[in-house]
């Protein structure tokens, strides 16, 4: 036996977050559990999904799987719904009615907050929803508190017939650290009770529930200042106390090893009387939360004197060179981080679209198209806006493309008399939210030309399935939508629906060009798999002729990145004008045939790598990128 | 200031194999009893983005994050990525790094600059910066994915643990896909401590 194996066994285990929390449900006996992937929760359900015992599903959207779980959870089961920080709005009509029903069996809600946009469209602090809908809220610090949190979460939600959010960070999410599992529990259930006064909330009802809420209320808060989940850890150095939770507890004790630190497990409601006699115990209390300063200004109202963001900065993720220094300034001392060099100035390596991406071409069309005004929407396709196609105006929130584009037709002023409005949206987004607007265009006479970019798959967050892809989130062929007839049904006019491919660049502009003339609601849908996911099959790579390229640079409008620039040259042309030459070449290893980059190449620089006897073998080629 | 924990930062581009590399030295640290936080902040990684991985291994480790100036070992999988990260390096810790140069297409098309010889300002900033082509080496062994096979054999000498523990590591990942695989990252991983023992 190795050591590894005598120091790791299957309930130690050396695992993430978000793997921590599929584990919990699992020793929890979770029943149901559901989804929709995003940034950094979406691992959650797909390790769960591994587990037979546990129904899962990617959901249609973050309300969508809120409510299977609540649905879940009146029939008695225990059910977890993850989501990313934002999915919390779009579920949140059914989360905030959902409080005045209360959990029958567990239900916990866990979201992961994206703190300092690694890759998502906005910053919330979620820790705020606990607030707005009378929830508990709990912080783990690491993989093992994600673990035993969302272990007690199920406890809680069943002990006080509550809703539980765990709220995590990508901090949480995303590290590794040494997880010890404990026994599995049994859960009984009993079945589903109907019970109209507390699951059906028309206003009669829902009007006797508040005062459960607030009674609710009172006996969290008890919970709160009694609990085992806030600990107060005693240290030597009494000048400076913290309160603090989640991914900051740690920063706090790597920059104050010897400082009293009361860390909130359960952070809402916040044990207020715990927080007061521990701020007696200490010279000054710091605050440090992640992101807003919510506890802060509920201790102020309590008359406890604290430092918050203050002086801690409000923007960007917390860390020891972060806290350390302003907190060392408040006590005129000197640390470790104070003379911190900053990160160097490098160029930004901003994402790229994938090599062969079937939405370059796309791109590639719409960036050659002028007068156009294009609402633009979340996954892959949003980086259109940028490098070198520049052929997105907007982008906020899932779904919005469609909506958006119906306000610039409708709201244009006389500027824009001439110009097209577009609308480019993928087939998750679409069926996340997009559907509705649609419907909103054709019901409302409405004028755009919306490219429903079908690559059969969530391609941002990995490449998961959707009902686009046929395939559920076990991997079984399940039923796939019928994007033309679904838009028909919405009301498009079947001669305004197009199936194209993609890679046909001369038939999309064909069908865009034509279809922006046409003032009526149209939809070009593409058909092309994301490179990301099986479905796709790879074809023998190209190269460029060096003697052929005139260093045109048309190709780079394409935006593969397996096309490289390897000289830049000015020349002075006949007619005194100085122009700027690009050569390029070939990654081989990378280029997967798509064949887009030769539509632009006048004087066919761009040929197959290998003659088709040497077939595929040696595609690994030493190309020097630089 | 040096505290009982080790901090070993992986840093290159999306695709390189940055996580994996970390993982092994996790997994490595944790066979040998210590208490081990790893990041994995991918963000956009399988889009050519940055990538870093921050391994933390000690008695107990608080943060998972390293502190710019208190890396004891960068592991750079491309040289522009180890000049970014090199401020995180602690006077007296060792930076190794692969020449083998990745451009994003904003510097190919020109938005932005390569920095000249990143390497060269590593050595100016007085720091303890080795170089070797472990992308052409790679290429060479006939699969560019080795390249942190090979990176982990350039630094197996250097590590408060013994290189063959971190091999053994290294090959039980590879070990499901068939003895040809792990042969070849046997053979990778020599190479790369052979250039640095
Ligand atoms: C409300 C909300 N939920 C989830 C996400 C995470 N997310 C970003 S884009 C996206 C879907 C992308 O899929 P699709 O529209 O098919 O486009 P693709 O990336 O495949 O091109 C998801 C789930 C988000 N940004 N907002
Ligand atoms: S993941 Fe798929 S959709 Fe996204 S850029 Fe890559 S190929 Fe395109
Ligand atoms: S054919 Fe051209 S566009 Fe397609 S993958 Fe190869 S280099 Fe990229
Ligand atoms: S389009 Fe053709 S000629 Fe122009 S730079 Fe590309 S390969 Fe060379």
């Amino acid at each position: 036996m190795s050591i590894a194996e005598s120091v790791l066994t299957e309930t130690r285990q050396f695992i993430s977050g978000n793997m921590a929390v599929a584990q919990a449900a699992r020793d929890a006996q979770v029943k149901v559990a559901a989804a929709y992937p995003g940034t950094p929760s979406t691992e959650i359900l797909e390790y769960i999904a591994e587990f037979p015992d546990i129904y899962s599903e990617w959901s249609i959207n973050e309300k969508v799987s809120l409510e299977v779980t609540i649905g879940a959870s009146m029939a008695g089961s225990r059910a977890l719904c993850a989501m990313k920080h934002v999915g919390m709005n779009v579920a949140s009509d059914a989360f905030m009615t959902q409080t005045l029903i209360g959990a029958v069996g567990g239900l916990v809600i866990v979201v992961a907050d994206d703190v300092g946009l690694s890759s998502s469209q906005n910053e919330q602090d979620s820790r705020y929803w606990g607030r707005f809908a009378h929830l508990p809220v709990l912080e783990p610090s690491d993989a093992q508190e994600a673990y035993d949190y969302t272990r007690a979460a199920f406890s809680i939600s069943e002990q006080y017939e509550v809703p539980v959010i765990v709220r995590l960070t990508t901090r949480i999410c995303h590290v590794k650290g040494v997880v010890i599992n404990s026994p599995a529990e049994s859960h009984e259930t009993s079945g589903f009770v109907k019970d109209p006064a507390r699951l059906v909330m028309v206003p009669g009802n829902a009007k006797n529930r508040i005062p459960m809420m607030m009674a609710r209320d009172i006996e969290l808060k008890h919970f709160s200042e009694e609990s085992y989940l806030n600990t107060l850890e005693q240290g030597e150095d009494k000048s400076v106390g913290f309160v603090t939770s989640g991914a900051a507890y740690y920063h706090v004790k790597e920059a104050f090893p010897n400082a009293p630190v009361l860390k909130l497990g359960f952070s809402h409601p916040a044990p207020i009387e715990k927080i007061r006699d521990f701020s007696q115990s200490v010279e000054k209390l710091v605050v440090i939360e992640e992101v807003e300063p919510l506890l802060e200004t509920e201790l102020r109202a309590a008359n406890v004197e604290v430092y918050g963001k203050d002086i801690v900065p409000r923007i960007g993720e917390l860390s020891p060179p972060v806290i350390q220094p302003v907190v060392n300034k408040l006590l005129d001392k000197t640390g470790q981080y104070d003379n911190i060099i900053p990160a160097q100035d490098i160029f930004p390596r901003p994402p790229t679209m994938c090599v062969a991406c079937p939405h370059l071409g796309i791109y590639y069309c719409l960036s050659h198209i002028k007068n156009t005004i294009i609402a633009g929407d979340i996954g892959c396709y949003t980086l259109g806006a940028g490098h070198p196609w520049n052929a997105l105006d907007t982008c906020i929130s899932m779904g919005a493309s469609l909506s958006v584009a119906q306000g610039i037709d409708k709201g244009r002023s006389e500027a824009d008399k001439n110009k097209n409005v577009l609308a480019v949206i993928g087939d998750s987004t679409f069926l996340h939210m997009g559907m509705q607007g649609l419907l909103d265009i054709t019901y409302n006479k409405g004028n755009v030309t919306i490219l429903l970019l079908d690559n059969r798959a969530v391609g941002m967050t990995g490449g998961q399935n959707a009902p686009s892809s046929g395939i559920n989130l076990q991997g079984e062929e399940t039923t796939q939508v019928d994007f033309r007839k679904l838009c028909e049904a919405l009301g498009v006019k079947p001669e305004r629906i197009h199936e194209v491919n993609p890679y046909e660049m001369p038939t999309l502009f064909k069908a865009l060009r034509s279809e922006v003339k046409i003032k009526e609601p149209s939809v070009i849908i593409t058909n092309q798999p994301c490179v990301l996911t099986e479905r796709y099959s790879k074809l023998p790579p190209l190269k460029v002729e060096d003697d052929k390229c005139t260093g045109c640079g048309n190709c780079l409008d394409v935006g593969c990145p397996a096309i490289t620039v390897t000289r830049r040259e000015t020349v002075v042309k006949p007619n005194g004008k100085e122009k700027e030459l690009a050569f390029v070449q070939i990654d081989t290893a990378a280029c997967t045939g798509c064949d887009l980059c030769t539509k632009p190449c006048a004087p066919d620089a761009i040929v197959p790598a290998y003659n088709s006897a040497q077939g595929n073998a040696q595609i690994i080629d030493a190309v020097e990128v630089k | 200031m040096k505290t009982d924990v080790t901090n070993i930062m992986v840093c290159g581009i999306g695709g390189q194999g940055v996580m994996t590399a970390a993982d092994i030295l996790a997994t490595t640290a944790l066979d040998l009893g210590y208490d081990v936080k790893k990041t994995e902040v991918a963000g956009m990684a399988q889009r050519g983005g940055v990538v870093t991985s921050h391994v933390r291994f000690g008695e107990k480790v608080f943060s998972p994050s390293i502190a710019p100036g208190e890396a004891d070992l960068i592991l750079a999988f491309e040289p522009a990525e180890a000049l970014r990260w090199s401020t995180h390096m602690r006077q007296e810790g060792m930076i190794m790094v692969n020449s083998y140069a990745q451009l994003p297409p904003v510097v190919s098309i020109g938005l932005f600059d390569y920095p000249d010889d990143p390497f060269k300002q590593l050595e100016d900033k007085g720091l303890n910066a080795h170089q070797f082509d472990a992308g052409h080496a790679a290429i060479e062994l006939g699969d560019r994915r080795l390249v942190n096979s090979i990176m982990l054999g350039a630094i197996a000498d250097h590590l408060p643990f013994p290189a063959e523990t971190l091999e053994h590591h290294l090959l039980a990942r590879f070990s499901a896909k068939g003895e040809k695989i792990v042969d070849m990252n046997r053979k990778a991983f020599s190479l790369g401590r052979n250039a640095f023992s």
